[in-house]
């Protein structure tokens, strides 16, 4: 396993979710782009590898890093419980993935192999900047390609490479309590998790349905976690929930700013809350990837001019380009 | 004199964590665990390693009959974490067992609160031997299908307990498992039965 070359950002799609990447460049801007020194060998009696830039490994001191892992045990233990931890101040803005930069630091080691995704894409700012904070402040090697990866940090999408027994997988989230717009106060919150008291969530979906006649959430879509807790799987779109679903690889989620960690084992049953009237089903899209050709997939809307022109193509950049690479060709066409 | 901690604290408490991580993860599926640590007896290499990766002041730590009965042990363990020993084993974030035979029932834990149930005991136990394809039958989250294992030696009437442990989840205790060599995971959210 190498580390694959980085590329540079490319325009980045602004996010209309919550938590999403809001800023510019400048949040960029402290990270160097020069690739990072190999680690120095340890020296005997001396806290090994710290890195170049003065940091210990990955960036947290290992007071914090023990205090994160007892929080994940704990959240392994009892899936789909939010676990409070001290959350710390990390040198990059609330909303830019502090929770999963810190559940990614307490669990990185020096034979890791880190990808980072943000919407999918390997490119865009949040991922470029979270990929090289990890390559300087820990040296592990990095890779865009999702079956090289055993630690993949994502933002809001599910590979759509399935994932394997050997690899964690880490989101960042901005709002870890499902119930939050339906109760603002944590100690209610508390509460109702503690009673298994989720009708508020069903009476919310079922306004939905008589609403607009389906259940409209795309996003954020409500999950029963082993048949006990339920989860917000942090805004991805409701078209990865079926992945969460007996998933081979660990799933660990951080929240930063609202200082929680939970987590869904490999092998657990995630069911996305519906009824028998109207059982959960996922986007489906009319047309395939317009550059691979893929189906199946989830395709971002690229708007191509001012006329409104726009084109379909994979959300999941690795995917797409290891199709293309295996000679897949899209149609190319605008719609 | 006081014997070594980790010869590299950073990686070596790293790479202790991720297999105690992936043993949870997975439960009953024992992973390798060689920490290179001297303790003092009847502290093994593996419960020293579990105990210097995590705790530290923030965590009580309760060591069983055997434990508590060799100064060195505590002296060790004060030195190297700073974790504040208790004698109530309810007050405990951690509970270190050397004599697994004798270890208190499990009811005598902290079980968590139903507001906070990750404010309970985790228990490291030093076993003789885990074994995966024979014995004991799970069942739960992170197991597909049915895993086995076989631990010993263990108190009477175990599977009862932890079938009591199970029936109060979320609440419950979770047991990180050693043996010369692995460590095994048996959170409270699997199933166990006799096979």
């Amino acid at each position: 396993m190498s580390a694959t070359a980085m590329p540079e950002p490319s325009g980045h799609f602004p996010s209309p979710l919550r938590g999403g990447v809001r800023g510019g460049a400048e949040g960029t801007a402290e990270f160097n782009p020069a690739p990072p020194p190999p680690p120095a060998p340890p020296r005997k009696g001396e806290e090994s590898d710290v890195g170049a830039s003065g940091y210990n490994f990955a960036y947290l001191d290992e007071g914090t890093k023990r205090m994160i892992r007892r929080a994940i045990l704990k959240g392994i233990a009892v899936p789909g419980y939010q676990v409070p931890f001290a959350s710390r101040e990390m040198p990059m803005p609330y909303g830019w993935g502090t929770g999963g930069v810190q559940v990614t630091a307490a669990i990185l080691g020096r034979s890791d192999v880190l990808k980072v995704i943000d919407q999918g894409a390997d490119d865009t700012t949040n991922a470029v900047s979270i990929r090289r904070f990890f390559a300087k402040t820990s040296g592990v090697a990095t890779t865009t390609r999702t079956t090289e990866a055993t630690v993949i940090q994502t933002r809001h999408r599910i590979p759509e490479t399935p994932l394997t027994e050997g690899q964690t997988l880490v989101y960042q989230v901005p709002i870890p309590e499902p119930l939050r717009y339906l109760e603002p106060r944590e100690t209610e919150t508390r509460q109702l998790h503690a009673l298994a008291e989720y009708g508020a969530m069903h009476v919310k979906l079922y306004e939905d349905i008589s609403r607009h006649g389906h259940i409209a959430t795309t996003y954020a879509y409500p999950v029963e976690v082993a048949g006990r807790y339920v989860m917000d799987p942090s805004p991805t779109p409701k078209f990865d929930n079926p992945k969460m679903d007996d998933c081979p690889a660990l799933q660990l989620f951080g929240a930063g700013r609202e200082r929680r960690i939970y987590a869904v084992p490999p092998y657990t049953r995630v069911r996305s809350l519906d009824f028998e009237d109207h059982p959960f089903r996922v986007q489906e899209f009319t047309h395939p990837c317009a550059l691979c050709g893929a189906e199946g997939v989830y395709l971002d809307e690229v708007l191509l001019d001012d006329a409104g022109k726009r084109m379909f193509v994979c959300s999941d950049t690795d995917h797409c380009e290891g199709r293309r690479a295996d000679g897949h060709v899209g149609t190319g066409d605008a719609i | 004199m006081l014997a070594p901690g980790f010869a590299d604290p950073v990686h070596d408490a790293q790479a202790t964590f991720r297999a105690v991580m992936d043993a949870l993860a997975r439960p009953g599926l024992p992973r390798p665990l060689t920490p290179g640590l001297t303790p003092p007896a009847p502290l093994t290499p593996e419960l020293a390693a579990v105990a210097l990766t995590l705790t530290d002041a923030d965590t009580p730590v309760w060591l069983d009959a055997g434990l508590a009965a060799a100064p060195a042990v505590a002296a060790y363990l004060r030195f190297h974490t700073g974790a504040p020993l208790t004698e109530d084993p309810a007050e405990a974030a951690f509970a270190l067992i050397s004599d697994p035979a004798r270890c208190p029932p499990l009811g005598a834990f902290a079980p968590g609160t139903p507001a906070y149930p990750d404010t309970s005991t985790t228990l490291v136990f030093a076993l003789e031997t885990i074994t995966a394809g024979e014995g004991l039958c799970l069942t739960g989250p992170g197991i597909r299908g049915t895993a086995r294992v076989a631990l010993a030696p263990l108190p009477e009437g175990f599977v009862a307990q932890l079938a009591e442990n199970r029936a109060g989840f979320p609440l419950g205790v979770d047991l990180i498992l050693t043996a010369p060599g692995r460590v095994a995971g048996l959170p409270r959210s699997t199933v166990v039965t006799e096979a």
